[in-house]
């Protein structure tokens, strides 16, 4: 009896993955054992019109995309609750889920809606956490959505969650030989994508600022690099740099007044600081090899960059005042656009061995690297802003595509891509 | 009927010259955000801009558009009803005796993994280019570097750069004045071979010599 019940939840299982296969890859290989079960239970749901979004599966998803959740089946469930007096204790424990979430989307008029949610601790049997009336308009359902996600996380991991920030990516579609190039925003699970700037020539190295307000970006014109500056909400925009040569890699200080950027005109690529209320240039690095690909310290007071100075790319760190450099990066063949975690503590780079290139993550502390990536020619690593996850660019099935990391490499899924290739993410920043 | 067509061509013409006074004002602040209007503006300042500076070297550009890209067959098209005859003339047998000293010359020069030194099979048409840029001092050329796929982007932008200089420095030391060579990089976002192994890198590790 107990092996039967153990087999089918097995096979249910495995057509879910299945299914989910579908919308979103996950793979993850760390152990079941030290995940932590929770079962989120379909939200009630009472209103005229059909409901927008599956709420509780959008939240199921982002747990489960996190690594650190194991969700207890639909299918499974004896009972679906949406209130604590109807949730029955023992059907939980026998599932062995250690939360229950409950909730309830009710539809006010034709496009407000609101929603309740519990957050019930199985063994104890005492409420964790509970909502009720939030606003939520038809559009915003993902939104509460992902609040809610972000809720659980905090609330089970007391790391801050990241389920409702936002990506950046370039497409490149249509003709290989001149493709459409699309800058486009889009929820971190990759749901709502929209296109920000479409162009006949390539775009690359998007970033945000540290509000998230405005994001800058490469794009060429008249088959010359240009650096952007947008706002997202209006679209407005300043071209701030068309020097000869190379104007590239921008990147945003955590201040929000500054941005690195790389410029050629002085004869070979250089780090230079660009102060966006003078609009003046203070060049930070001097050598005659390749200087690029900078990155601010959370602290603002260094940048970690690629230089060849020593023979092949490495990754170095100046000091912004007094322009010192030292090498950050001993091991691979070869380390290139490193980015720092927001505590500062780990520093991922793309590295190569023996002609692979990988995301690789160096302690800071102790200095110790960990490969995090198995897949194939991996480049453009960015970072959650809580830290917990790099999504980066790679090559699947001949195509490109976006990937995520955890940081500690035990949790990976793949972004699906709808149509050509996918490149260049670039991780929002928290949205206060 | 034609007396209509001919005035809107004017017009757009006029139009035409109006915004490229406005590209070459060295911080532009445009609001165009919705992507087709941005596409279309891409493309128009792009021709624009070549424009621009087209009535001096129309001669290169009819040479241009021989070995390379639309976008110079577009100019050329675009300046046939702006051009004045005897300039066309003129512009017609310089581009015929440019073409002659050319002939046959290689445009595309391929470099090894992660090197921007100029093999030497490469020479003897770089000294072509350089015998013709030293004949026509007028005469414009760009020098595009390219990264084959693997590595990070924006290093391979450095990378392409580096070879173009390369290419560059070959140039200059057989008398072209420097003012005469842009060095421009793609890194790796205009591959010509789009495999992912050996040849396909292979030919993607290159500098094309374009005349503006």
């Amino acid at each position: 009896m107990k092996k039967l019940k153990c087999f089918s939840l097995g096979l249910m299982m495995l057509l879910l993955s299945g299914l989910a296969k579908a919308q979103l890859v996950i793979e993850i290989t760390s152990g079941a054992d030290q995940l932590l079960p929770l079962a989120v239970v379909p939200f009630a749901y009472e209103g005229q019109d059909a409901l927008p979004a599956d709420v509780a599966q959008i939240i199921e998803n982002d747990l489960k995309r996190s690594g650190l959740f194991e969700a207890i089946p639909r299918t499974n469930m004896l009972s679906l609750p949406s209130k604590k007096e109807d949730v029955h204790f023992r059907d939980w424990r026998l599932l062995k889920s250690d939360y229950v979430v409950i909730g309830s989307v009710k539809q006010i008029d034709a496009s407000n809606y609101e929603i309740a949610f519990e957050l019930v601790n199985v063994l104890s049997q005492k409420t964790v956490e509970k909502h009720e009336g939030l606003a939520v308009k038809a559009s915003g359902m993902r939104d509460a959505a992902h609040y809610i996600s972000d809720k659980i996380y905090k609330l089970l991991t007391g790391v801050r969650g990241a389920f409702s920030t936002r990506i950046l990516y370039v497409t490149a579609e249509g003709d290989r030989a001149a493709p459409t190039y699309r800058l486009q925003v889009a929820d971190a699970d990759g749901h709502r994508p929209q296109v920000i700037v479409e162009s006949e020539e390539p775009i690359l190295s998007p970033s945000w600022s540290h509000d998230g307000r405005f994001i800058t970006y490469v794009m060429f014109r008249d088959r010359r690099p240009n650096i952007f500056v947008q706002e997202l909400a209006t679209g407005k925009r300043q071209k701030i740099a068309q020097y000869k040569g190379l104007n590239g890699a921008p990147a945003w200080s955590p201040d929000g007044k500054q941005l690195a950027i790389v410029l050629s005109k002085d004869g070979n690529p250089e780090i230079y600081i660009f102060d966006i209320a003078t609009q003046k240039l203070n060049r930070i690095t001097n050598h005659y090899s390749i200087d690029t690909e900078p990155s601010w310290e959370p602290d603002g007071k260094g940048i970690v960059f690629t230089s060849d100075r020593g023979g092949n790319p490495q990754i170095y760190r100046v000091d912004i005042s007094s322009k010192a450099v030292e090498r950050v990066t001993f091991e691979g063949d070869l380390n290139t656009r490193a980015r720092m975690t927001p505590d500062g503590r780990y520093l991922v780079t793309v590295q190569k061995n023996d002609g692979n290139y990988h995301v690789a993550l160096q302690d800071m502390k102790n200095g110790r690297v960990q490969i995090l990536t198995e897949t194939y020619l991996d480049e453009s690593p960015s970072i959650a802003p809580n830290g917990s996850m790099v999504m980066y660019a790679t090559t699947y099935n001949g195509k490109g595509i976006l990937a995520v990391v955890s940081v500690d490499g035990l949790v990976k899924y793949r972004l699906p891509s709808a149509a050509g290739e996918v490149r260049e993410p670039a991780w929002s920043p928290f949205f206060e | 009927m034609s007396v209509n067509k001919l005035g809107k061509m004017a017009v757009i013409g006029l139009s035409a010259a109006l915004i490229a006074g406005c590209s070459t004002t060295a911080t532009e602040t445009d609001t165009s955000s919705v992507s087709e209007t941005e596409a279309k503006t891409v493309a128009a300042e792009s021709t624009v801009a070549n424009s621009n500076d087209s009535s001096a070297k129309a001669n290169d550009e009819s040479f241009g558009a021989n070995g390379n890209g639309d976008l110079s067959s577009v100019i050329v098209d675009g300046n046939g009803n702006v051009v004045s005859a005897d300039v066309a003339a003129a512009a017609e047998t310089a581009a015929a005796n440019a073409k002659d000293m050319l002939l046959g010359v290689a445009h595309v020069f391929y470099f090894d993994f992660d090197k921007s030194i100029v093999r030497p099979e490469a020479r003897e048409a770089l000294a072509k280019h350089a015998k013709y840029l030293v004949a026509n001092p007028d005469a414009q050329v760009v020098l595009e570097g390219h990264a084959d796929e693997r590595g990070t982007r924006e290093y391979n932008m450095a990378l392409g750069e580096r070879r173009a200089k390369a290419v560059s420095r070959y140039l200059t030391i057989q008398g072209v004045a420097a003012a005469q060579i842009e060095s421009v990089s793609f890194g790796e976002e205009k591959p010509l071979e789009f495999g992912h192994n050996k040849s396909a890198w292979q030919a993607n590790r290159r500098v094309e010599v374009r005349y503006e």
